[in-house]
């Protein structure tokens, strides 16, 4: 039966590696973890859940314990952020790269110096290359229903990749709302057993042995085409989820975007924020929508493309920093660029290390960006959302 | 040695070889220094056949232990290992 709780993003997440019957857990305690694998020793101490859980000692390790149970033919899961999440990042290549089917859930951090536990999703996105599909979630409820879609994407034998849920700590990771936990039987009946093993005694292989460059190339190229096809299974797989729980979500959520002349493209909870400018904004008589990111990796660009031909400006929030563009700008600057006709693109740095964007200040600069587009100012260089610079 | 190309469709998902030896070429052209076993010292005790990294010693049928120098690197972890100083590295070229 489905039941209805008041969960955090982190108690959601653990109640979504629960229903999916993770069999291997193993995660390092101590910062910057979070109570997800917290919740999940507590579901085993319960016996509510029937898992191994190994307690490493460093990220790396946690990474590497679950590759080797991935490949020995068990549910794996793990979590991390920030840091964390760095110090892992030699194994989460290997993990991308090897085409382990593992769970991780990234709550999104900002990275050190200055230590910072807010969200950032510089930490998420510079693994945005190691072959791992990677999900921005925005409430808790999608939280709890991406960790068991994630299982049925990252087990498909036509995908066979990592996936990473990410989502914004504390605003989400310990913010409660109610959450619909469905009923184990129904998720066994969307999910079945893992079943990717490589594990075979009777006939033994040496696993990721080394290439000469003519083979290495050919698995390159696998890999890449692992990921592009992966867009097709990951709607399979939530229009089923949507036929069987009734909740379905896209690899972007398009908001208010018809007859729009500007869209605002964000992940995560700065998208929530945004939607609730949107509506405020299209009170006020502006049509502007919301093109919420889900998938990062694969990128959806055919999407993107369809709705930026039929629009003026976009407007992309990124809480994340790279050096001269922000990641999430770039990608959508990528995605468009060779369009005849594409509208005009304005990137901003926003909410970076758990800053605060507020709704009145996504409708402030949605109303200049949209009479920016209208004067067709193209912007030179990205800006800040908030600049601090000079004590303002 | 690179081999003649295959079509992708034959390729696995994920790299992997089937155990063979040498499946990575000659690897004794590697070697610096070469483990000779002095047989009146070695009782087979097997140290050096668990720790060699690339299972190049050999045990023979009448207990005696053989090192294949077509793939030994020359490491030393088995002269390092051996209990009763039974292997000694001696320099291959002068």
């Amino acid at each position: 039966m489905t039941i209805k709780d008041v969960l955090t993003g982190n108690a959601a997440a653990a109640y979504g590696a629960k229903l999916a019957r993770a069999e291997v857990i193993a995660a390092y305690p101590i910062t910057p973890q979070t109570s997800v694998v917290e919740k999940i020793a507590d579901f085993i101490h319960r016996g509510e859940l029937r898992a191994e859980y190994i307690k490493v000692e460093s990220e790396h390790s946690a990474m590497a314990a679950c590759i080797g149970a991935s490949i020995g033919g068990a549910r794996t899961f793990t979590a991390t952020s920030s840091q964390g999440l760095l110090l892992m990042n030699e194994m989460v290549f290997w993990a991308g790269y090897g085409r382990c089917p593992i769970v991780m859930v990234v709550v999104t951090r900002g990275i050190a110096p200055p230590w910072s536990i807010w969200s950032d999703h510089t930490d998420a996105l510079a693994q945005r290359d190691t072959g791992w599909i990677q999900l921005f979630c925005y409430n808790n409820q999608e939280i709890l229903d991406t960790i068991i879609e994630a299982y049925k994407i990252a087990e498909d034998k036509r995908v066979l990749l990592p996936l990473m849920v990410c989502y914004d700590a504390l605003e989400i990771s310990h913010t409660a709302e109610v959450v619909s936990i469905p009923a184990i039987e129904e998720v066994d009946g969307f999910l079945p057993p893992y079943q990717c093993s490589l594990l075979d005694t009777k006939n033994p292989i040496l696993l990721w042995n080394g290439a000469f460059p003519r083979d290495a190339i050919v698995l390159r190229y696998i890999l890449a085409d692992a990921m592009k096809k992966a867009k097709a299974v990951m709607k399979e797989v939530d229009e089923e989820f949507g036929k069987t729980f009734g909740r379905q979500y896209g690899l972007v959520e398009f908001y208010k975007c018809d007859n729009a002349d500007a869209v605002i493209v964000a992940m995560g909870s700065v998208a929530g924020t945004a939607k609730s400018a949107v509506d405020a904004l299209n009170e006020e008589g502006y049509r502007i929508g919301l093109a919420r990111i889900r998938s990062f990796r694969p990128f959806p660009k055919e999407e993107l493309r369809g709705l930026a031909t039929k629009i003026k400006a976009l407007l992309v929030l990124d809480r994340d920093m790279s050096f001269g563009q922000g990641i999430l700008c770039t990608e959508v600057k990528a995605a468009l660029y060779d369009l005849k006709r594409r509208p005009f693109i304005y990137g901003f740095i926003a909410g970076l290390a758990g800053e605060v964007v507020s709704r009145n200040e996504i409708m402030e600069t949605s109303k200049a960006v949209v009479h920016a587009a209208e004067k067709g100012i193209m912007q030179r260089e990205i800006e800040w959302f908030k600049p601090r610079i000079g004590g303002g | 040695m690179q081999k003649k190309s295959r079509p992708i469709k034959d390729y696995p998902y994920t790299p992997f070889s089937k155990p063979k030896i040498g499946s990575l070429g000659t690897t004794g052209l590697w070697r610096s220094f070469k483990p000779v076993i002095d047989q009146e010292k070695c009782n087979s005790c097997l140290l050096c056949w668990l720790y060699c990294p690339e299972g190049t010693v050999q045990l023979g049928e009448d207990g005696s232990i053989a090192i294949d120098y077509t793939y030994c690197k020359g490491c030393g972890i088995c002269a390092l290992e051996c209990a009763r100083k039974a292997i000694t590295m001696e320099r291959e070229f002068e």
